[in-house]
C-alpha cells in the first residue's frame, strides 16, 4: 500500500463527464514524490482533460485530488506556485517577445517575486535555450521554439513538481534528447515529474513510473520495472518439425502459435518455465532445433496490448 | 493584484490593436479642427456637433465636439473592443489556462481584466479630448466662452469643465464595460464577444430613439450619454450625472456579478 502522504500526486474516483461523455473514469493516479511519471496514452483518452483537473483548470463531476498534499482546486493558490505546468502545447501573447511572455506569467502568479522576475526569465530561457530569441515576438517563433518557451514558463522558480503535457510535441529528435535530459536534470534536483505521452517510446527512457489510460480509465499503473515485468516472456524455436515442436511446448503447459518453421510458446501469466529445461525438453523427444530465444514483448507491444490499435477515436 | 494589473496595462499598451484605435479616436479632433480652420468660416450658433460653434472663441472645445461626435458610435466601439476581447481574446489564445494556472486567481483575473478596460476607456475618452484641446488651442487659441447659462468661463474653468465632460463620458461607459467583460466570460471567440457588446451598445441607442418604448428608456445603458452638456452650465447641473452613475452602477453589479459567478465556475477548456 502506498501512504498518501508520500505522493506528489493522488487521485480517488477522479470523474469527469462532459455531458453524456465520460471523459475520466473513476481514476485513482498514484504519482509518487521523486518519481518522473509517464502517463500514457493514445490522443483522446482522458490525460489532458485528466491533468486540467489536476491543475484546477475544470472542476471533477466525481472524486479527490491532492496535489502535493493538498486539496485541488481548493487549495489552488497555495498549491499552483509550486507547480509548473505546460498544459496541451504552448500558447503565448504573439505581439510580445519571448521573455515579455515569460514576464507576464511570472507577474501573475502572486507568489513571485518581482525584484528578481528579470534574472529568473532570463535564467529560464537560458535553460531552453532561447537567450538568443528573448526578444523576438513569439509569432516568428517556430514549433519547436514555443514548445520550448512553454517548457521554460513551467521553470520560472524551483518548482516541486512539473505536469508536462505532450513536451516533444513538434520538437526534431534533437530537441526531443534535449528535452529528456531536461527531464532528468529536474528530477535529479528532486522534483516530481508528471510528463504526458502518446508515445511510450518517448518516455520510456526516462521515467520510473507509468500510468496507462485508454478511454478515460486508468488501466495500468505501477513502476515502469513492474510494467516491463508484466511483459510476458515468450520462447521462439525455429526447427524442420514444427508440429512436434508444438507437441512438446504444449506438453510443458506453454500457449503456442506456428508460422512455417518458426514456433512460439509463451505463458499465460504462470512463471514461465526455465529456458533450458525447455531446450532439454525439445531436444529428448527429438525436435531438430536449429535457433532457439527468449523473447520478451517490446513496451511498445504492452501498451498497445493495453490501449488497443488503430484510427479508431475512442467514442 | 498591483504587479498584475500592471502587468495587464502593459500587455494592452504594448498591443499594436490598442494604438491604432487611439488613433482613430484623435482622428476625430484632428478632422473637425483641421476642416474648420481650413474653412475660415464661423459656425454659426447652433450649427454643426454640440459646442462646434464655440471652438473659434477658445480651441479648447475641439475637446468636447469631438467627444460629442466619438459617443454615438467609436468611443463605444473601441471600449467594446477592449472589454469583449478581455477575456475570450485569453481564451482563444491559449494564454488563459497559462494566468490560471500562475496562477492568477480567477476573480483577481476578472478585476484585472475590469479595470484594464476602464484604463483604456480612460485613453480614449482622454486622448480625444487631450488632442482637441491642444490642436484647438495651436490653431484657434484661447479665450473666454460662454457657458450654455450665459455666463462665461476662463480659461482654467474651461479645462476644468472639460475634465467633467470627460468624467461624465467615463461614467457613461460603465456598464458597456460590465456588457463586455460579462459576455467575454461566455466566449472563446473574442470577434464574438465584441460583436455582440457593440450590438448592445447600438441597439440600446436605437431603443432609446423609439417613443413608443419610453417604458424601457429609463433602463437602457445610453440613456444619459448625450447629457454631458449639464456639465458646460453654469452652476453645473449634477442631475444627470448622479442618475447617470446610480443606472451604471446598477449594470456593473448586475453585469459584473453574473460575470464573475461564471468565470470563477467555468470549466477552462480553451
Amino acid at each position: 500500500m502506498i501512504d498518501p502522504r508520500d505522493l506528489a500526486v493522488a487521485t480517488a474516483g477522479l470523474t469527469k463527464r462532459f455531458g453524456e461523455q465520460v471523459a475520466v473514469d473513476g481514476i485513482d493516479l498514484a504519482v509518487p514524490y521523486g518519481a518522473v511519471y509517464g502517463f500514457l496514452g493514445p490522443n483522446g483518452s482522458g490525460k489532458t482533460t485528466t491533468i486540467r483537473l489536476l491543475l484546477g483548470l475544470a472542476r471533477a463531476t466525481a472524486g479527490e485530488i491532492a496535489v502535493l498534499g493538498e486539496p485541488m482546486p481548493d487549495r489552488g493558490r497555495e498549491v499552483l506556485p509550486r507547480v509548473g505546468a505546460l498544459v496541451e502545447g504552448p500558447a503565448f501573447y504573439p505581439y510580445l517577445g519571448g521573455a515579455a511572455n515569460l514576464a507576464r506569467f511570472d507577474a501573475a502568479n502572486p507568489a513571485s517575486d518581482p525584484a528578481t522576475r528579470r534574472t529568473r526569465v532570463m535564467e529560464a530561457l537560458d535553460r531552453v535555450g532561447l537567450t538568443a530569441a528573448a526578444r523576438k515576438k513569439t509569432k516568428a517563433y517556430s514549433l519547436g521554439m514555443k514548445q520550448r518557451l512553454g517548457i521554460a514558463v513551467a521553470l520560472l522558480r524551483p518548482r516541486e513538481l512539473l505536469v508536462l503535457d505532450e513536451p516533444t510535441n513538434g520538437l526534431d529528435p534533437q530537441g526531443t534528447r534535449e528535452i529528456r535530459a531536461l527531464v532528468r536534470s529536474l528530477a535529479a534536483h528532486g522534483s516530481t515529474v508528471l510528463v504526458s505521452s502518446h508515445l511510450l517510446t518517448e518516455v520510456e527512457q526516462i521515467c520510473t513510473h507509468v500510468g496507462v489510460m485508454s478511454r478515460g480509465r486508468l488501466v495500468e499503473q505501477g513502476t515502469l520495472e513492474d510494467f516491463r515485468g508484466r511483459a510476458e516472456a515468450q520462447f521462439v524455436v525455429r526447427s524442420p518439425d514444427p508440429t512436434e515442436a508444438v507437441r512438446v511446448l504444449v506438453g510443458l503447459g506453454l500457449a503456442t502459435e506456428s508460422t512455417g518453421d518458426v514456433v512460439t510458446g509463451s505463458v499465460d501469466g504462470r512463471p514461465p518455465p526455465p529456458a533450458e529445461d525447455v531446450v532439454a525438453a525439445l531436444v529428448a523427444a527429438g525436435v531438430r532445433v536449429r535457433g532457439f530465444a527468449v523473447e520478451r514483448p517490446s513496451l511498445e507491444d504492452r501498451f498497445v496490448a493495453l490501449t488497443g490499435e488503430g484510427f479508431e477515436v475512442p467514442r | 493584484m498591483t504587479a498584475l494589473l500592471t502587468s495587464e496595462l502593459r500587455t494592452l499598451f504594448r498591443r499594436r490593436r490598442t494604438w491604432a484605435m487611439l488613433t482613430v479616436l484623435a482622428a476625430a479632433p484632428v478632422l473637425l479642427a483641421v476642416a474648420l480652420w481650413l474653412s475660415g468660416d464661423e459656425p454659426a450658433p447652433g450649427e454643426g456637433p454640440p459646442f462646434f460653434d464655440r471652438i473659434t472663441q477658445s480651441g479648447l472645445f475641439v475637446s468636447v465636439a469631438a467627444l460629442a461626435l466619438s459617443i454615438p458610435f467609436f468611443l463605444p466601439v473601441t471600449v467594446a473592443v477592449v472589454a469583449g476581447d478581455s477575456l475570450a481574446g485569453e481564451a482563444s489564445l491559449g494564454t488563459l489556462r497559462y494566468l490560471l494556472v500562475a496562477p492568477a486567481g480567477r476573480s483577481r483575473l476578472l478585476l484585472v481584466k475590469a479595470v484594464a478596460a476602464l484604463a483604456f476607456a480612460v485613453a480614449g475618452i482622454g486622448t480625444i479630448l487631450v488632442v482637441g484641446a491642444g490642436l484647438g488651442t495651436v490653431l484657434f487659441g484661447v479665450g473666454p466662452v460662454p457657458t450654455l447659462s450665459g455666463s462665461t468661463l476662463g480659461v482654467a474653468g474651461s479645462s476644468g469643465r472639460i475634465a467633467l465632460v470627460g468624467l461624465y463620458a467615463l461614467v457613461s461607459l460603465l456598464g458597456l464595460v460590465a456588457v463586455g467583460i460579462l459576455v467575454s466570460t461566455l466566449t472563446d471567440v473574442p470577434v464574438g464577444a465584441m460583436a455582440a457588446t457593440v450590438i448592445a451598445a447600438i441597439a440600446s441607442q436605437i431603443l432609446g430613439s423609439i417613443p413608443q418604448l419610453d417604458w424601457l428608456h429609463p433602463w437602457l445603458p445610453t440613456r444619459y450619454w448625450f447629457g454631458f452638456a449639464d456639465m458646460l452650465r453654469d452652476p453645473i447641473a449634477w442631475g444627470q450625472l448622479q442618475d447617470s452613475l446610480v443606472l451604471q452602477l446598477g449594470y456593473v453589479a448586475v453585469l459584473g456579478s453574473l460575470a464573475w459567478a461564471r468565470f470563477t465556475t467555468k470549466d477552462v477548456l480553451s
